[in-house]
């Protein structure tokens, strides 16, 4: 969110203005008087297109501060409810300009995209008008250096009267990118204030997670009450899983046998009143039976699930520790577990898997040979 | 021949003694790899017993070079130290770096695929990949050997489980090679690597391309198909169903905006000529009639 990224633009010295976030209305009113009365109240949602959704407002004075407040306090911004606003001064702006640093997966490198023409989405301007945009690749061994942050400043057509400015905001910003681990810094607008100050008035920044262990201050940021409160729960038991809107639980063993998983489902669910994949879940290599129950526990907490279709490729995971897993599964979660199951099973001795599955006889559980049967049989069942 | 991999590749494992590592050491050994090492930093010196064989222990990967001739290395150290781990490898001149290890930061990926392109010659596969594997002739990394044997189709992708799956639609043809290349943001080796290698590869008559959500590979590839590669090419790309901005569970698996849709990646394919399957087996079903109608 932007209160976040602007932290931690100033820890690495990037002029920002931090202004004070609240949560209540009423508190609108104390900050606004702190920052001198005439503010600027900003919905701190993660997603952009907050200004035209109506989630950022001026307001004249306090009173007005804790009126903007209270409209946008509980809004709905492309589905995500607003908790907190940003009551921010105003700023004397000159020229709006657009500056990010981000990973470039074509070209397996970084690339800095700048644009004197800033303050609209940028996809925007690549629209209306892609000259102004400039793109520099930077080589990750060597990164920005002096040389590259002049070579960026002349790309993107900074004035001279900033060019120096502009190149120790680069620094910074490329501070910001290497050392927190982020995949996306992005300033917008970087502004030119009357003053002749540069400014980052708005950004975002997105962590790499997989960097973690070097941040362990970035869980700080993590926004656990926004998040569904299925995916909340699937991640406090450490599982891969994604919430979606449809009938038929999933759990699968790699992200893209589990995506696919999803994909035949839906292709399935048409014939079946076009039921649709509930979720995704990546139970990953081990599938104990441990983590088969936290599986299953979150998928049927979930009420719009009515069948579930376990789809295993035995690869290194042996498909007979896939079936007592799902067996012991069953055993832990009791009456929990209240909706039919299909299981699809290959590779690794999937004959044992399979003996140990029918041995079992539980009532819910029914065996399908391939992929797309079950898919069928477990988008059949969700019709019902 | 294969591609990047075969029966005299000579195959040392980064981070041997782990337990990943010599789970994986004692499976690339039963399906035939020529493992003549494993590295851990300290244990210079030390051997591993394995089933059926001996396993000696370098401090440096420049050791098993010179004393063991090792040209492949399997990397499975933990996420922290893969970056050192590369580039001694890539110092050391290893020639093919298979990085199986998940959970890498975009960073230092990125810093040790830049110091691969500029101070060797070593091919970096992955990082978070099954690996490649030659069937009958050497296998590099984690995927089940005896899924299938060898045979004349090429297999490039970005999915571990559905390389799997596929090899098992295809079982009765067998592989020259399947690689996985792994489904992070940046990634040693590309669908358009592999594709230009399985093309000049005399062992291979046709490719199987499995690509998903995410980044604009499979567009890329698509193009390349057009101007590159004369043998037959299937596709199939996962991910029709996921949501905008959700990452699904591969770390660069993610609908941003419009970009990096499959249905994009599909009609890119198709376009170049590529039939795209539905699912896994209707994929391989269009190979089955690929190969019929040519054969």
């Amino acid at each position: 969110m932007e209160y976040q990224a602007k932290e931690l633009f100033a820890k690495h010295g990037v002029p920002v203005t931090l202004g004070i976030v609240v949560e209540r209305p009423e508190d609108a009113r104390a900050a606004a008087d702190e920052l001198g009365g005439r503010v600027v109240v900003k919905a701190q949602v993660k997603t952009g297109g907050r200004g035209k959704a109506g989630g950022v407002k001026l307001a004249e004075n306090p009173d007005q501060a804790v009126a903007r407040a209270s409209e946008i306090l509980g809004m709905d911004i492309k589905g995500h409810r607003v908790k907190r606003v940003l009551i921010a001064p105003t700023a004397d702006i000159a020229e709006e300009y657009y500056f990010s640093f981000l990973v470039d997966r074509a070209d397996r490198a970084y690339l800095c995209i700048a644009s004197t023409e800033g303050g609209v989405e940028i996809e925007v301007v690549a629209h209306t008008n892609p000259d102004a945009i400039a793109k520099v690749s930077i080589d990750p061994g060597s990164g920005v250096d002096d040389a590259k942050a002049d070579e960026i400043v002349a790309a993107t057509g900074f004035p001279d009267d900033v060019a120096d400015l502009a190149k120790d905001m680069i620094a910074r910003l490329w501070q910001v990118f290497v050392q927190e681990d982020a995949s996306l810094v992005e300033v917008n607008p970087l502004v030119r204030l009357a003053d002749g100050r540069l400014e980052a008035l708005d950004g975002k920044i997105t962590l790499d997670d997989n960097a973690d262990f070097r941040h362990p201050e970035h869980t700080a940021f993590e926004d656990r009450a926004a998040a569904d409160p299925l995916e909340a729960k699937a991640k406090e038991k450490g599982l891969n899983y994604v919430k979606l809107d449809g009938q038929v639980g999933i759990i699968g063993n790699g992200a893209g046998l589990v995506m696919s998983t999803l994909d035949v489902v839906a292709y399935a669910g048409e014939s079946h009143g076009g039921v649709r994949p509930a979720n995704f879940l990546d139970i990953g290599g081990g599938a104990s039976a441990e983590v088969m129950a936290n599986g299953l526990d979150v998928i049927l907490t979930d009420p719009q699930v009515k069948s579930v279709f376990v789809n295993v490729f035995g690869g290194i995971t042996a498909c007979d520790e896939v079936a007592n897993g799902i067996v012991q599964a069953l055993r832990i979660l009791g009456d929990e577990a209240n909706k039919p199951l299909v299981v699809r099973l290959d590779g690794n001795n999937v004959e044992e898997g399979r003996r140990i599955l029918v041995e079992a006889g539980h009532p819910l559980v029914a065996l399908v040979d391939t992929m797309d049967g079950a898919a069928d049989r477990a988008a059949e069942l969700a019709a019902k | 021949m294969a591609i990047f991999l075969n029966r005299d590749s000579r195959v040392i494992v980064q981070g041997m003694t782990g337990s990943e590592g010599s789970k994986h050491t004692q499976r690339m050994l039963d399906s035939g790899t020529t493992i003549v090492g494993g590295v851990t930093p300290g244990k210079g010196g030390q051997s591993v017993e394995f089933e059926g064989a001996t396993v000696r222990v370098f401090g440096a990967v420049a050791e098993a070079v010179e004393s063991a001739g090792a040209d492949v290395s399997v990397v499975f150290v933990p996420p922290r130290f893969t970056r050192s781990a590369v580039i001694e490898s890539v110092d050391a001149g290893i020639a093919l770096i298979v990085v199986i290890t998940e959970g890498i930061p975009v960073r230092d990926t990125a810093e040790f695929f830049a110091y691969a392109q500029s101070h060797g010659k070593s091919r970096i596969v992955g990082p978070n990949c099954p690996g490649v594997i030659s069937p009958g002739q050497s296998n590099a990394g984690i995927i089940p050997a005896d899924i299938t044997a060898a045979g004349r189709v090429g297999l490039v992708s970005k999915s571990g489980t559905l390389t799997y799956q596929m090899m098992y639609e295809l079982r009765d043809l067998g592989f020259s090679s399947c690689v996985g290349i792994g489904g992070d943001p940046i990634i040693g080796t590309t669908h358009i690597d592999a594709l230009e290698a399985f093309e000049a590869d005399p062992e291979t008559d046709a490719i199987v391309m499995i690509g998903e959500i995410g980044g604009d590979a499979e567009e890329r590839a698509a193009a390349y198909i057009v101007d590159h590669v004369t043998k037959p090419v299937v596709g199939y790309v996962a991910g029709f169903t996921a949501p905008e901005g959700k990452t699904m569970g591969h770390a660069g698996a993610i609908v941003s905006g419009s970009s990096g849709t499959a249905e994009a990646k599909k009609e890119a394919l198709e376009a170049a000529g590529v039939r795209v399957g539905k699912t896994p087996s209707a994929t391989a079903q269009l190979l089955h009639d690929l190969l019929g109608s040519a054969h």
